[in-house]
C-alpha cells in the first residue's frame, strides 16, 4: 500500500497550476512569434504577440504569489540548496534515473516531508524558479517598454542583448519545461504525481 | 500743459514704434559663411528681406506713408530651412519669373504655373539613380493623384523650399522616419489642410490604428508608407499610396525573416544582405528590435539541436521504461 505524504498545500497547488497555464501559453506564443512567416501562421502574429505580453505579465504577478509563499511559509526550505556535497548527490540521483531505475533500485533519495525534491529535483527547479524565470521576465518587460529602459538606462545597443538573453533563456525554460513534465510520470504510478498536484498528497512507491 | 504733452508724446511712441520695425526689418543680416556657402544667397537675400519673415514693410508711394504688413503665411520661406533644403543652390528666379524682381509683384504672376518634380529632374541623367520618371508614374497611379484634382502636386508634400533628402542619408532611421511621417501628418492631422482637398472628415489616426499592438512603438519607428505605399524595387521610396483597404495588415510581412521592412525602410542601409552567416536581417537590428525579423542562425539551429537532444533522451528513456516493464512481466 502506497504511503501518502500532505505535502502541496493549497497555495502551491493554485501557484503551480497558474505557472503551468501562463508557461504553456508562453512557450506556444513564443515559438510561434520567433519563427513566424508570412506564409505559415502558426499563431495569428498580434494574436500571440497580446497573448504573450498577457500571459508574461501574469507570469509575473504569479510569481511574487511563489515569492511571498515561499518567504512565509515552510514550503520555502526546500529549496534551499547544501552546497556541501551537492555534486557527489547530484550525481547520484543521475545514476539511478539513468542505471538504477531500470535495475528497479530504490530512489537514493526517497520524499519524505522534510525533503520534498530529490537533489537533481531541487537543483534544477532552484535554477527556474530563482535564476531562469526571474531572467525571463525581467527580460520580458524591458521589450514591452524598451523606450523607457533602452534608450535612456542601456543605450540602443542594450536591445540586442537583452532579445538574446530573453530568447536563449525561453528556450532553456521550454526544456526544462518538456524534461519536468516527462519525469513526472515517473512516480509511484504513471499518473500519481500528476494527480498530486490536484490533491496535494504525494504517493510514495 | 495736458494739451501741449499729449501729441509730443505721441510723436515719442510714433517714432519708437518705426524705430522698433526698423531694427526688426534690418536686424537680419546675412553672415559670411551663408555668402560664401551658397552663391545665390546675396540676391535671394532681396527676397528673403520680405518674404524670410512674418512682417514686411514697403513705401506707400500713394500716401507717402511708410507702411508695415503682415506676410501672408504661405508665402513665407524659412530662410535656414531652404539653406539646408536640396534647392538650397538656387537663385528665387531659377524657379519663379524674373517679374518677381519688381515691387509691388504684378498680379498676374498670382497665375504663374508652378514646375513639377519632373519639371526639372524628368530624363536628367544627373538625376538618373533617383529614377523621378518612375516616381511620376506611381504617383498618378497613387489615391492622390486618382482620388484628388490635379491641385495634388508634388508640393503637397515635398515643399520644394523645405525639402531635404533624408532616406539616402545617413541619418539614424529614427529620424528618417520622424521627417517622413511629419509630411503626412502635415495634412492628416490638420484638418485645415486636409479639408482643402476633399470634404471628408479627417479620420483620427490613433483610432484608426487601434488595431495595431504597441501602436505608439509603431508610430516612432516605422514610416506610415510602409504599410500605405506599395513596395517598388526601381525606387527608394515607394510613391503609389495603396487605398485603406490595400494597406498592409498582417504583422508577419514585417516580423518575419523575409521583412517587408529589408524593401523599403531599410532599403538604402541594407549590406548585409540575407547572409545566413549571423542575424537576418542585422541591419534592423542595429537601430531597432523587430519581433520575427531579427533572427540569429546559429541560435534557430542551435535550439532545433538541443530541443532534439531533449525530445531523444525523453524518447529512449521511456522506451527503456517500457521494455524493462515488460521484461518483468
Amino acid at each position: 500500500m502506497a504511503e501518502k505524504l500532505y505535502l502541496y498545500p493549497k497555495w502551491v497547488r493554485l501557484w503551480h497550476a497558474l505557472n503551468a497555464i501562463f508557461i504553456l501559453l508562453l512557450i506556444i506564443t513564443g515559438i510561434s512569434m520567433q519563427f513566424s512567416k508570412p506564409e505559415f501562421g502558426f499563431i495569428r502574429f498580434d494574436i500571440a504577440v497580446s497573448i504573450h505580453n498577457i500571459a508574461g505579465m501574469l507570469l509575473t504577478a504569479n510569481y511574487l504569489l511563489f515569492l511571498t509563499g515561499n518567504f512565509f511559509t515552510s514550503n520555502g526550505k526546500y529549496y534551499k540548496l547544501t552546497l556541501k556535497g551537492l555534486f557527489q548527490r547530484l550525481t547520484k540521483q543521475f545514476i539511478y534515473y539513468t542505471i538504477g531505475i531500470f535495475r528497479h533500485e530504490k530512489p537514493p533519495f526517497p520524499v519524505t516531508k522534510e525533503r520534498k525534491f530529490n537533489p537533481l529535483q531541487q537543483f534544477t527547479y532552484v535554477a527556474a524558479m530563482y535564476v531562469l524565470v526571474p531572467i525571463v521576465f525581467i527580460t520580458g518587460w524591458a521589450l514591452l517598454y524598451p523606450e523607457v529602459l533602452f534608450t535612456k538606462v542601456l543605450g540602443a545597443s542594450g536591445l540586442k542583448v537583452n532579445d538574446f538573453i530573453h530568447v536563449i533563456v525561453g528556450f532553456f525554460l521550454s526544456f526544462f519545461l518538456f524534461v519536468h513534465v516527462y519525469f513526472c510520470t515517473i512516480g509511484a504510478t504513471f499518473v500519481s504525481n500528476f494527480k498530486s498536484m490536484i490533491t496535494g498528497y504525494h504517493e510514495s512507491h | 500743459m495736458h494739451k501741449n504733452l499729449f501729441p509730443l508724446s505721441n510723436v515719442i511712441t510714433k517714432g519708437m514704434t518705426v524705430m522698433v520695425f526698423f531694427l526688426l526689418i534690418t536686424s537680419f543680416q546675412l553672415d559670411d559663411k551663408t555668402k560664401k556657402t551658397f552663391k545665390n544667397a546675396e540676391s535671394n537675400e532681396f527676397c528673403f528681406k520680405c518674404h524670410g519673415q512674418s512682417k514686411y514693410s514697403y513705401n506707400n508711394t500713394e500716401s507717402g506713408h511708410h507702411v508695415f504688413k503682415k506676410m501672408y503665411s504661405e508665402a513665407i520661406v524659412d530662410r535656414d530651412l531652404f539653406y539646408e533644403s536640396n534647392h538650397r543652390q538656387f537663385k528665387c528666379t531659377d524657379c519663379h519669373p524674373e517679374d518677381y524682381d519688381t515691387f509691388p509683384h504684378p498680379g498676374r504672376l498670382r497665375m504663374e504655373t508652378k514646375y513639377l518634380c519632373i519639371d526639372c529632374h524628368g530624363g536628367d541623367p544627373k538625376y538618373a539613380k533617383f529614377n523621378f520618371e518612375k516616381i511620376e508614374s506611381e504617383f498618378q497611379e497613387s489615391v492622390h493623384s486618382t482620388k484628388h484634382s490635379q491641385d495634388f502636386t508634388c508640393w503637397m508634400c515635398h515643399n520644394p523650399h523645405t525639402y531635404k533628402i533624408s532616406t539616402r542619408s545617413q541619418e539614424k532611421i529614427k529620424d528618417i522616419v520622424a521627417y517622413d511621417n511629419a509630411i503626412c501628418l502635415n495634412c492628416h492631422a490638420d484638418i485645415t489642410k486636409y479639408q482643402l482637398l476633399t470634404d471628408k472628415v479627417i479620420p483620427n489616426i490613433v483610432r484608426k490604428h487601434e488595431w495595431l499592438p504597441n501602436q505608439a512603438l509603431h508610430f516612432k519607428n516605422v514610416r506610415c508608407i510602409e504599410c500605405h505605399a506599395m513596395v517598388n524595387d526601381s525606387i527608394l521610396v515607394g510613391h503609389n499610396i495603396k487605398p485603406k483597404s490595400k494597406a498592409v495588415k498582417r504583422c508577419v510581412e514585417c516580423h518575419s525573416t523575409n521583412s517587408l521592412l529589408m524593401a523599403s525602410l531599410y532599403k538604402f542601409k541594407v549590406q548585409e544582405g540575407r547572409s545566413k552567416a549571423g542575424f537576418y536581417n542585422g541591419v534592423i537590428m542595429n537601430e531597432s528590435y523587430v519581433i520575427g525579423a531579427n533572427r540569429n542562425y546559429y541560435l534557430g539551429i542551435l535550439s532545433l539541436l538541443m530541443f532534439g537532444f531533449v525530445f531523444a533522451g525523453i524518447a529512449i528513456h521511456a522506451t527503456m521504461r517500457i521494455i524493462k516493464r515488460k521484461n518483468n512481466g
